[in-house]
Parts: structure tokens; C-alpha cells; sequence
């Protein structure tokens, strides 16, 4: 049973057994406890001796989940997503922050909207920073004022969803941001050239009767804004990346210097443009279908042309993906990022050409990740890099497993199998062409900034002997929030009506007074949902 | 039931509930389809009653104008005994914003049984197949296939030719934008027929390597001792602003058929055309009145090839 919590729940203190912990930031891989102390991670020793022990044996804990690209949809897209469900699905996936991408209705393009954004998702399930507007309204046409935008907390800005089309607009831009060391985040399109294509050209392309977005659309814009980056010495960073070309540049550009970084999708690395006519098979699989004979093969009618297979930038070639799984690998590729982008169903319900671009990514980016690491592709330590220490420092934060720092973690398991389906997505949407695989790598808790967010599968058996001394705190009261049982359905429940969060929860006494307090208060012993050490009492508000 | 394919389909072989492009066919399915359809021609010259359809509704959902391949689906419908549902697209859903598949999910809801569908962009009738419970028959999508259109070539073709084994078929003009030459290349390479494709070099180049297509760099090349040629239609309005020629004269003066280009094919080999033609563009209007023209053939083959499908399909 999956289980949500939120940043603003109380800071959690329990023990981790025998996990596999990946720390890129230490150069650590080995099988080590985990203590969590009042949110921070602490030596066991310090632990009080009633904290809750989780048995991790066989579970992979790492620093948590980064993620430089997501589209909330809110305000304005609230059909597709909200900051409550996108951060549920972020805390699923294992990502403890995600970057909110302008792509709302209206988009943040001042202080004030960027602030209603950030004050909204003070009780999300996952950290909120934002990406403001590269330009009013995204048109494209006159700069934001960055200086303020930079004041209001923002981690850069961007017109994602189109690219800054005019030279001289994206160079006033980064004249701006180079004093702030804030980067424009590009999605590197030249939309002209782009114009009226529907995938990645290529031979699948021709077969299937779809204009083709040729290669030149992302390197002639990927070149143009290094050429600005040198001249300016400011920051870019180029967003979903998906050519061998553009990848190319952005490595000579750093070799020699220039302030450019890049972040590539899970789907870009993992699925290519056959997807589009039907096949189902990863980019390093052994081709077969329409993938192996592009001309020939009969199209699968079930799983031709399916909309939930259009994003932009398109998927790319094999040899695409493949080189930028290589990318990944040697470095060159800073970061995966999900590129989220949920779409109600009458949006994806269409015509291929017709289908909104984009596809939903939080909760299943480590899962790809993984696919790959099984298959050989990349490093386990070098995915969650990519995933997770290298993008969180890009936007200022950090990752630690090392003792005293704040607990920022995901434990997942990473040989456990999941079969993805419509209903059991925390996301409002559920457009990806994955529906229905069986993927690897279950996320079984996620903890962001020292609260849980998110747990799954830990069981009592897994959950010893905190979680007996807790039920045992917890006095079965007549408005039944006190066992977990009954805790877990009111979650559920919540989850399930869309309600943007629970009308009972735990939370520590100090800052129940909105909520009738409940009788139980247990001291240090703490909550079994949030295996809070302070002082708590379980609250409920009248419904 | 005596005509060819008619103990096959009695005894439910064929297995195809749609048909979406040619490419899903086997060789004998595409052979057992021409079968059908010289059957389904006699037995109409005969003026004998066949009421395969009787009871069933086709739904014609054309969101795309043509006159000839929507006239030809009618009357193959009309002449199996269907009740045919036409639904003026263009003039009424579209208009109110309604989406494919609602569309689509009314007409089944009349109670049609086969849908014929036209549709500007490529791949819509995979989406019709997967969303409504109806029987999906490609009338040409986009840039991507027209089976029915590849299936009265071959008809045409190999009552032309006889066997299309080893034969060269040469198709010249804008293939990149030709859902009729992609579904004729299936088709005419499964029957044994080599392909040959002419045409500005935008328009030709993605197709290199399909099985049994050879892409030819100069027009000559395509013609000489072709088995018979197969022109498009250039499409005027996308053309003018397409870049992939610099002017529609131009395109005649490099890659428009003659008689004087023709004579480099074998002697007397056909000429075919989808039609509608822009005659004195692609081909001169001599060509298209001479003897080598079978585009009069190619229409009247229209209605049996189409009865054949909505046959085989009704199982
Ligand atoms: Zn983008």
C-alpha cells in the first residue's frame, strides 16, 4: 500500500538496516545502516532505542530524486495536474524537489505569480522550485526582469515548450542573467524549421506518412545560444536534449570552456522513434518488428501511430539514444530530467498529429534508469548522479548520505518488477506509451528534507519493533485516527477523492491549533506514519 | 457462394477485422483480394443481385473531399445489398469541433457496421480501429496509405502485365507526400514486382532502402525499360510553397511524362494515375488520352476492388 506524506509533516527519526547505499557525492557503494534522527542523518548510535527499524535488505537507498524539468500545470491546467497530485507523483518516483516549468496558465513572468506558486506547494509532497518565464507570457518578445524574478527564489528561466526565437531577445536575456549566475533554460527547437513535423525524421517517419523534424532544429539553436553563452559568459542549459549533433556541440563547448550544461529525458534514452509505429522494445534491445525493417514490417494496428508516443522534441533514433546514453555516462550529460508533461485524455484521445506533445515521466524515470543499468548501458552510481546529486546541485541544493546532513533520500527496490497501469499513478494524467509494461525498480519510501513522502510495501515485517511500540502509544480513540490502519485508509481515501490533503494528520502539537487536538500525545516515541520523535498529537478536523 | 474466396471466407479465414493499410496483407490475401474482385466485376457486368451486405450499414466518413474514391465505395456498398450512411464531415462535425472519435462512436451508435474512413493525417485509422467497435476500412490517411488505391494498381496491373514477377514499375513524382505510391510499394514488391521511384530529390530520398525499391537519380533511369509507369498527382497549393521545387513548370520541364520520355519504358508500357490529373503538369494531356493510359481502367476497377473488401471484411 502506497502512502503519502508532505514536506510540512513532522521530521522523522528511524533506522534503515542493511540497505545498499549509493552516495555519488562520497564515491560510497556499500551495504550500511542509515539513521535518521529528527530529520537529519545521524550516527545509530544516536538513535533512541524506541525509534522504528526498517529492514532495508535488498533495497537501494541514495540521495533523493531531482528533478530539473516538470510541468504542475497549475494554475490554469489544473485538468491535467495540479502541484498536489505532480508532487505525489514526484514523491513516487523517488524525486524529493522538482522544477516547476512556466508552461501554466498564466505563466510566472513576475515575483507575485512565482511566490503564489511556491506558497502553494509549501505542503506539497515534494520540494517546489520554480522556473520562470524567459519572456512576458512566453511570447517570446520582451525579457522578464530577472533581477527580480532572481529575488523571488526562482532557479532560472525558460519559454520551455518553444525556444528564445529571436537572437537578439535570448542575448539580451543572458546579458541579464550572467551578473545573477541564473541559467535560461532552452528547449532547443528552431521552430521554422521544425514546423508541421510530428516525430523525429528518419525512415520510420517516411513509412508511417509523419513529417520529420530533422536534426539541424535542435543543433542550429543549440549553436546559435553556445555562440551567446561564450560571447555573454552567462549560463545555458539546454533541456531535453535529443540529437548525437547537439550533444557534440555541447561537448566541444565544454571542453572549452563555455557555461553550458544539459539535461536529457528517460524517454529520449530509452525509447526511440519506432515506438511511433508500434514497437515496444528499449534502445538497446535487440531490434525487431518495424524497428529492425522499418519498410516492411506490418504496422502493429493496436499500437501504431499512438498519441501518447508524441513529444517534443520527438523520440529519436537508435543511434540517438544510444549516443546519449553514452552521454549520460561519460559526464557530458549533466542531468535526466523527466520532462513530466501530463495531458488530460481529450488531448491525447486524437489524431497522432493532432495529440498534445508530451508524455508523463516522474514515476517512471528510475525505472528506465534501471532498465538501463540492467541491460549494461550506464553505471548504477552514474544514473543517480544524473538523477539526483548533479541536477540538485545545478539549482543550488545539496545530496548527502553522509551523517549531519538533512535526510534527502529514496529507497527503492531495485529488482522488484511493477506493471504500470492507468489507475495506480499518482498523477492526474497517465499519458505514456509504458501503460501496461512491467518495468524494474519499486520506490519503497521516499524522504524529502527529512519528512517521508512517500512510502510503499513497508510492511510490518519490514517495520520492527518501533512500529508495535508505536501502535501501542497510539490509544485506539473513538475517532479511530490512532492505529495506522485506519490512518492509511484516510489516506488513501484522499488520494483516491483528489482531495489536496488529508482532513486528519499527524502533526506536532505546537501547530495542531486549527485542528481540535486529540487526546493521545506519546512523547518521544512518535507517529507511525511520520516516526516523528517530537511531541505530536494525532488531530482531526470536523469533515 | 462460387466466386474465389468465397469458401475461405465462409469458412472465416480471413482474419483481418480492419483494413488499415496493404501491408497487413499476405501475398495470397492480396491475390485472393484481386480474385474477389474479378468476380465481384463479372457478376455486376451481369447485373446479377449479390446481397452479401443485406442487413448491414456502411457508414461512409469521409473528412477529406473526394468525389471518386467516396462515389466508388457507395456503389460497391449499394451493390452488395448494405444501406449506405454518408456523413457530410467537411460540412457538419467538423465544423462543430467534433473530435474523430466522437465521430465515430455516433455512427456506430446508428448501428453502422463498416466504416469507411478518409482523413487528412496520417495514421487516423489506427485511432478509429482502437476506439470504436465498427469495421475500419482505410479510404486514405494523410501521406501514410491508401490500400484500396494500391489494391485496384495491382488489379489493373496484372490484368495488364499478367503475373507481376519481375517486373519493373516505376513511380515518378512527389512520393514523399503519397499515402497511393507508400501502399503501392507494399503491394506491387509483395507480388514480385520491382519498384522503381523518380522524382525531386526531397521527395525520393527517405524512401532508400525499403525492400525492393531502388531510388533513381535521374528519370531516364526509372523509364528505361520499365514494365509500365505510375504518375502522381502534384499537388498545387502544398507544391508552391513546398521548396522542394522551384516551380511547378520547372517540375515538368525536369520530371513530367510525355510520350517522347515514355518511349524509353518497353514498348506500349501503361501508364497509370489516381486522378485526379493536372494534365500538362505531371502529364501531357495526349499522354493521358493515348492508348498506354489505363486511368479509365483504374477508375472502373474502383467499385469491385471495393466490393471485394467490404466482403472479405463482413466475413
Ligand atoms: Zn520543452
Amino acid at each position: 500500500m502506497s502512502i503519502f506524506g508532505s514536506i510540512s509533516d513532522p521530521a522523522a527519526t528511524f533506522l534503515l538496516t542493511g540497505a545498499r547505499v549509493v552516495d555519488p557525492s562520497a564515491g560510497e557503494d556499500r551495504v550500511r545502516d542509515l539513521a535518521v534522527v529528527d530529520g537529519l542523518l545521524a550516527d545509530p548510535a544516536a538513535l533512541p532505542a524506541d525509534a522504528p527499524r526498517i529492514d532495508a535488505s535488498g533495497f537501494v537507498a541514495t540521495p533523493g530524486l531531482c528533478d530539473l524539468h516538470t510541468h504542475l500545470r497549475e494554475p490554469g491546467l489544473e485538468r491535467a495536474e495540479t502541484i498536489a497530485s505532480g508532487t505525489r507523483a514526484a514523491a513516487r518516483g523517488g524525486f524529493t524537489t522538482v522544477c516547476a516549468m512556466p508552461n501554466t496558465d498564466p505563466p510566472p513572468d513576475d515575483s507575485e505569480s512565482v511566490r503564489w506558486i511556491l506558497d502553494r506547494a509549501g505542503g506539497a509532497a515534494s520540494r517546489v522550485r520554480v522556473v520562470a518565464a524567459a519572456t512576458q507570457g512566453r511570447g517570446g518578445e520582451q525579457p522578464t526582469n530577472v533581477v527580480e524574478l532572481a529575488a523571488s527564489g526562482i532557479v532560472g528561466v525558460s519559454d520551455d515548450g518553444a525556444a528564445i526565437g529571436s537572437g537578439a531577445v535570448a542575448r539580451e536575456l543572458l546579458a541579464g542573467l550572467a551578473s545573477l549566475g541564473l541559467p535560461l533554460i532552452e528547449h532547443a527547437e528552431d521552430a521554422r524549421t521544425a514546423q508541421g513535423s510530428v516525430m523525429r525524421a528518419g525512415p520510420t517517419a517516411t513509412r508511417l506518412g509523419l513529417a520529420g523534424w530533422p536534426e539541424s532544429a535542435e543543433l542550429s539553436m543549440v549553436e546559435r545560444d553556445i555562440a551567446l553563452a561564450e560571447e555573454t559568459g552567462a549560463w545555458v542549459h539546454f533541456t531535453h536534449l535529443s540529437t548525437a549533433g547537439a550533444l557534440e556541440a555541447i561537448r566541444r563547448a565544454k571542453r572549452r570552456g563555455i557555461r553550458v550544461t544539459c539535461d536529457v529525458t528517460p524517454h529520449h534514452l530509452a525509447l526511440t522513434d519506432d515506438w511511433v509505429a508500434g514497437w515496444r522494445g528499449f534502445a538497446w534491445e535487440e531490434p525487431g518488428g518495424v524497428a529492425a525493417d522499418p519498410f516492411g514490417a506490418p504496422l502493429d494496428a493496436a499500437l501504431a501511430y499512438d498519441p501518447a508516443c508524441r513529444v517534443n522534441p520527438p523520440l529519436a533514433s537508435r543511434g540517438d539514444a544510444m549516443a546519449l546514453l553514452a552521454g549520460v555516462a561519460d559526464g557530458t550529460i549533466d542531468a535526466i530530467a523527466t520532462d513530466h508533461a501530463p495531458h488530460p485524455r481529450e488531448r491525447k484521445g486524437v489524431e497522432f498529429g493532432a495529440a498534445a506533445p508530451g508524455m508523463i515521466g516522474l514515476e517512471t524515470a528510475l525505472s528506465l534508469g534501471l532498465a538501463a543499468v540492467e541491460s549494461g548501458s550506464l553505471e548504477l552510481v552514474r544514473l543517480i548522479e544524473a538523477l539526483s546529486t548533479k541536477p540538485a546541485s545545478l539549482i543550488g541544493e545539496t545530496r548527502s548520505l553522509a551523517a549531519g546532513s538533512v535526510a534527502d533520500l529514496v529507497v527503492f527496490d531495485a529488482g522488484a518488477r511493477w506493471r504500470l497501469g492507468a489507475s495506480g499513478l499518482a498523477s492526474t494524467s497517465s499519458n505514456t506509451p509504458l501503460l501496461g509494461m512491467e518495468l524494474p525498480g519499486v520506490v519503497r519510501m521516499t524522504v524529502a528534507g527529512g519528512r517521508i513522502t512517500y512510502r510503499d510495501g513497508l510492511d510490518a515485517r519490514r517495520l520492527s519493533p518501533g512500529c508495535g511500540t508505536m501502535r501501542t502509544a497510539h490509544p485506539a480513540a473513538s475517532d479511530g485516527c490512532r492505529s495506522a490502519r485506519t490512518r492509511n485508509s484516510i489516506r488513501m481515501r484522499d488520494q483516491a477523492s483528489g482531495a489536496s490533503s488529508g482532513r486528519r494528520s499527524c502533526s506536532p502539537a505546537s501547530s495542531s491549533s486549527s485542528l481540535s487536538a486529540c487526546s493521545a500525545s506519546t512523547g518521544r516515541s512518535g507517529c507511525w506514519w511520520c516516526f516523528s520523535s517530537s511531541t505530536w498529537s494525532c488531530s482531526s478536523s470536523s469533515a | 457462394m462460387s466466386w474465389p474466396g468465397a469458401d475461405a471466407q465462409a469458412a472465416g479465414v480471413w482474419p483481418h477485422r480492419h483494413l488499415l493499410d496493404v501491408d497487413q496483407l499476405t501475398l495470397a490475401e492480396l491475390e485472393q483480394c484481386l480474385d474477389v474482385a474479378v468476380e465481384m466485376r463479372e457478376r455486376r457486368t451481369r447485373r446479377e443481385a449479390l446481397d452479401l451486405l443485406r442487413g448491414e450499414v456502411v457508414g461512409l466518413a469521409f473528412h477529406e473531399p473526394s468525389t471518386r474514391t467516396r462515389v466508388s465505395f457507395e456503389l460497391a456498398a449499394k451493390a452488395l445489398g448494405a444501406e449506405v450512411v454518408d456523413l457530410r464531415i467537411e460540412a457538419s462535425s467538423v465544423s462543430k469541433g467534433e473530435s474523430l472519435v466522437d465521430t465515430l462512436r455516433t455512427l456506430e451508435q446508428t448501428g453502422v457496421s463498416t466504416i469507411v474512413l478518409r482523413h487528412p493525417m496520417s495514421g487516423a485509422p489506427y485511432l478509429a480501429a482502437r476506439s470504436c467497435g465498427a469495421r475500419i476500412v482505410n479510404a486514405g490517411d494523410g501521406t501514410h496509405a491508401h490500400p484500396t488505391q494500391a489494391l485496384v494498381d495491382a488489379l489493373t496491373l496484372r490484368e495488364a502485365l499478367g503475373p507481376l514477377e519481375g517486373k519493373k514499375i516505376a513511380i515518378v513524382g512527389d512520393i514523399g507526400h503519397s499515402r497511393v505510391a507508400r501502399s503501392n510499394m507494399h503491394s506491387l514488391t509483395a507480388l514480385g514486382a520491382s519498384v522503381w521511384l523518380a522524382g525531386p530529390r526531397a521527395w525520393v530520398a527517405g524512401f532508400a532502402g525499403w525492400p525492393g525499391v531502388t531510388v533513381a537519380d535521374r528519370l531516364e533511369d526509372a523509364l528505361v525499360d520499365a514494365d509500365a509507369v505510375m504518375a502522381l498527382r502534384i499537388q498545387l497549393e502544398r507544391e508552391a510553397g513546398d521548396g522542394a521545387v522551384a516551380s511547378l513548370r520547372e517540375y515538368t520541364a525536369e520530371w513530367g511524362l510525355d510520350e517522347a520520355r515514355m518511349s524509353r519504358a518497353r514498348p506500349g508500357a501503361p501508364l497509370l494515375h489516381p486522378g485526379p490529373t493536372n494534365e500538362g503538369v505531371e502529364i501531357t494531356a495526349e499522354l493521358a488520352a493515348s492508348k498506354r493510359s489505363l486511368i479509365g481502367t483504374q477508375v472502373a476497377n474502383g467499385v469491385p476492388i471495393r466490393m471485394a473488401v467490404l466482403s472479405l471484411l463482413a466475413r
